[in-house]
């Protein structure tokens, strides 16, 4: 068992049903008992079916990655045992279907036999493999069935018939381990002692940041159906109305940002999720938006593009757009968070910054940790701090000037309602009341105004702390990312310093403005700098390279999966490699302009 | 002029202002003789009429010469982008139900780069109020056809005379459904006034076309003057079937009230759906509890 977890694979049919079912509730029994769950998922784009794969991995202490090698596969088909059984390294586990596959000859795997189509016919439940087998693995792995008895109640117990065949495909998988299987598993899992009774919470990216958007104080938001942003969508379409706000599915996303800009307009708190092709369609609002200073928040689930690309797969290709989006200069934030927890506590940041520097702010979530159902700590609602709008004082006296240059660059905003307090929220260059007017100097004012207010907000990255140090502060070796990569460059950079490789790793969950000493800080304490990310150009590391001008080794995945642990530890050890067989000069790289670095102490070789 | 008025319902304490006293002070980018002055007095006479205090009251607009509007108006505005002013007053009255929305814009704007949002701001039937003058060009790029152009007409874009056919705005508001639908034209002001007071006050999303011509690239002055006339005395504006003639004739442009109907609207539908929803004490921590393990 790979650093004392567990990484199961269940591989199937999606037409035959229930693959990823099998994984989650199989992944949420282990929750329950008190086990730490990660999960991860490729399904097709197509409802019809295809080749789905469903990942969990499973450890007693939190685990940051999905995992390299699998310890066991769970094959329904005889499809998932070609495509994944050499990844099961020596000593792991097969679980298949005997009736619907044929095992490999033994080579140090495991095998496991389930002739799940007889068991399920036995039951007269067709559809029951998949909670059969969640029997069987209970049996197999000494999980507590009254959790597993528990979990397909709270899963699958909305309908009640439906719910007592579950409960007995669930018992026949549990009793044909125990009747025909008797060697035991070479794993068992084992929780912490005491791990059960702390809270954590069981759920995905995508839910995590829908609850933090409620937090947040969001009560408006408008959205259309697109892939892999929708259960944002649906989950707010029950949520809204029960705390009173308003979710509205728009007939497009154009449509969806403009309601969401005349629902802040008017005073509230609004948001809208969407993934790349919706994001293009918004440009021209965003920029409305700049212009208007009306305080949204726009999720976008990146997704493989360009165009339709592959919807279920993962990328984190919208950056450029993110940042250059819109026409003309455009000043804007953007915020990334790293992880599912990551989702809750940095969209209530995405609200506070929109309100409080009266911009949209972008939030750039990803597939991954988007529909990833993982185990993480309870929120801390005692962090949640709520920024409110500055907003025009309707009893002052003063002639009301919606956009009034300030020295922040905010100027306080009336609502309808405020008599007195009459503008027009303007496309057009405006003057201070916010009447049309293109004249130099009015252009001038306000293109500084818009400016300076994302520029000032640079110092939220501090003061919010926009950012995860990890690693070895004084090493050489320094990884700069942003996102969901953040799981498997923190377990590589662990590896890496138990190898005796020391690396120093920055996440920074603000883009745009991108916190400068921040990064510039940690550029001048190393010699390399990689940029891990997920699309083809490198558009995190170009946009370092533009703005420090710092040469920066670009590491690039654009297959729709996520960086595994190993894929980034190679880069670590190459990297390592070259430093040493050059002693000072790993890879070419221009002068630095910031501050001269003390003398190079005389390294010694390592190896 | 057929007219089925409510008596007033206000959500909003009246007052007392003179149609100038709701001017903003900002004088009309418009050509002389335009026809949006007609429709902005109207419009300043019509929301004098109502009561309406200026602070409750919200217009939103697109792009072209008349999305210039919310700017002449002493009131809260919106000027947003290309197309999008529907969708951006749905959104305001989602969000305050209590103002008075109301969205002004072109043909250009309301029938071509925003047509797609029309069919739905009818299905919703949200309280919402669209005024789209309708000069049958595109003034503000200078005189390309539009939409509702008529067949054949010779521009610039359309030299050799254009190839397709005009949409019919109020036969497809009807079709799709539309609560409230009327013409009015900027050369009577008066009738004007009342259409839009009428509109307002539906309860549901109406939709007023307002034939308004562009002097300086399409002058239909007189060429609507010698079309127009009242829909006949006996056009009863429940009877959806003889509201479609009428919107459908293609000799007479006729003017009034085409059609009428009450109907639930979407804001009054999802406020109703959120109470019976919303639970005592229910938040964050609740939603959280459905998490834990």
């Amino acid at each position: 068992m790979s650093n004392s977890s567990l990484v199961v694979r269940v591989g199937g049919d999606s037409a035959a049903g229930g693959i990823v079912t099998t994984g989650e509730v199989f992944a949420r029994i282990a929750a329950y008992a008190g086990l730490e769950v990660y999960t991860t998922r490729t399904v097709p784009a197509e409802i019809k079916g295809g080749h789905v794969m469903f990942q969990a991995r499973i450890a007693p202490t939190q685990v940051w990655s999905q995992g390299d090698d699998l310890d066991m596969l769970v094959a329904f088909d005889q499809e998932s045992i070609d495509r994944y059984y050499a990844l099961v390294h020596s000593g792991g586990i097969l679980v298949y279907n005997s009736n619907d596959s044929k095992p490999p000859a033994p080579d140090g795997v495991a095998q496991y036999a389930l002739p799940l189509n007889d068991l399920a016919k036995g039951i007269n439940f067709q559809r029951g493999r998949n909670i059969i087998t969640i029997g069987a693995l209970i049996k197999l792995f000494g999980l507590p069935s009254e959790k597993a008895i528990a979990v397909v109640e709270k899963q699958l117990g909305r309908k009640k018939e439906l719910l007592e065949q579950n409960l007995l495909a669930l018992k026949t998988g549990y009793e044909y381990v125990e009747q025909n299987i008797t060697k035991t598993a070479p794993y068992q899992l084992q929780p912490r002692a005491g791990a059960a009774k702390e809270e954590r919470l069981v759920l995905s990216g995508n839910q995590a940041l829908s609850i933090g958007a409620i937090a947040a104080g969001c009560r408006f938001f408008a959205g259309y159906p697109i892939t892999p942003a929708s259960d944002i969508m649906e989950f707010l379409a029950a949520e809204m109305p029960r705390v009173g706000g308003t979710m509205i599915q728009a007939e497009d996303e154009m449509a969806a940002l403009a309601m969401v800009l005349g629902a802040s307009y008017g005073g509230a708190r609004a948001m809208t999720a969407t993934s790349g092709p919706g994001l293009a369609l918004m440009q021209e609002l965003i920029g409305h938006a700049v212009m208007t200073e009306i305080p949204i928040v726009i999720v976008d689930v990146q997704r493989a593009g360009p165009s339709t690309g592959m919807p279920t797969k993962v990328t984190q290709g919208d950056l450029r757009m993110s940042v250059f989006g819109a026409n003309d200069d455009a000043p804007r934030i953007i915020l990334a968070p790293v992880s599912v927890e990551d989702n809750f506590y940095q969209i209530i940041n995405a609200f506070n910054l929109a309100e409080k520097y009266q911009v949209p702010v972008i939030f750039l979530s990803d597939q991954d940790m988007s529909v990833r159902v993982q185990t993480i700590p309870a929120f801390d609602l005692s962090r949640v701090k709520i920024e409110p709008r500055v907003l025009w004082n309707p009893t002052s006296d003063e002639k009301y000037l919606r956009y009034q240059d300030t020295a922040t660059g905010v100027s306080p905003m009336s609502l309808p309602g405020m008599k007195g307090g009459q503008y027009v929220a303007e496309g057009l260059e405006h003057n201070a009341e916010g009447e049309p007017n293109y004249d130099l100097n009015w252009r001038t004012t306000n293109m500084e105004k818009r400016t300076r207010k994302v520029r000032l907000a640079a110092q939220e990255a501090e003061v919010l702390k926009l950012y995860e140090r990890f690693g070895n502060a004084d090493a050489r070796i320094g990884i700069i990312g942003w996102g969901s990569t953040i799981g498997p460059v923190y377990e590589a950079v662990e590896h890496a310093q138990a190898e005796g490789i020391k690396v120093a790793g920055l996440y920074v969950k603000m883009l745009q403005p991108l916190p400068r000493k921040l990064i510039q800080d940690f550029i001048a304490r190393r010699d390399v700098i990689i940029v891990p990310e997920l699309n083809y150009v490198g558009q995190l590391a170009r946009m370092i390279q533009a703005e420090f001008w710092h040469e920066v080794v670009s590491l690039r995945k654009f297959d729709g999966t996520p960086f595994s642990m190993n894929e980034v530890y190679r880069e670590v050890k190459r990297v390592h490699g070259s430093l040493t067989r050059f002693a000072q000069k790993p890879v070419a790289r221009p002068v630095s302009t910031h501050k001269k670095k003390p003398v190079a102490k005389p390294r010694t070789r390592r190896r | 002029m057929v007219m089925t008025l409510e008596p007033p319902k206000f959500s909003y304490e009246p007052v007392n202002l003179t149609p100038n006293e709701y001017k903003s002070g900002v004088p009309p980018i418009w050509c002389p003789g335009c026809g949006d002055y007609g429709v902005l007095a109207s419009f300043l006479k019509a929301i004098s009429e109502l009561h309406i205090p200026r602070e409750q009251l919200a217009i939103v607009s697109g792009i072209g010469c008349s999305s210039r509007f919310p700017a002449f108006v002493e009131a809260y505005g919106f000027h947003g982008t290309h197309g999008r002013a529907l969708p951006i007053a749905a959104g305001i009255k989602m969000a305050r139900p209590d103002l008075v929305v109301v969205t002004v814009g072109g043909d250009g704007d309301a029938f071509s780069i925003g047509m797609g949002h029309i069919p739905h701001a009818i299905r919703r039937n949200m309280d919402l109020t669209y005024i789209v003058m309708d000069n049958e060009i595109y003034g503000l790029t200078k005189g390309q056809p539009s939409p509702t152009s008529p067949l054949g007409l010779e521009k610039k874009a359309s030299p050799f005379g254009t190839v397709e056919r005009p949409i019919n705005p109020l036969q497809l508001a009807i079709a799709c459904g539309a609560t409230w639908v009327a013409r009015g034209f900027s050369s009577k002001p008066k009738d004007l006034g009342e259409l839009i007071k009428a509109a307002i006050q539906h309860k549901g999303f109406s939709l007023l076309q307002v034939m308004s011509p562009c002097v300086t690239f399409y002058d239909t002055y007189d060429h609507w003057k010698s079309i127009t006339q009242p829909l006949p005395a006996d056009h009863n504006p429940h009877d959806r079937l003889s509201a479609l003639k009428y919107a459908m004739d293609d000799k007479t442009l006729y003017l009034g009230l085409f059609y009428q109907e009450e109907g639930e609207t979407y804001d009054a539908s999802y406020s109703a759906m959120r109470a019976r929803v919303t639970k005592p004490d229910y938040g964050v921590r609740e939603i959280i509890g459905k998490y834990m393990r």
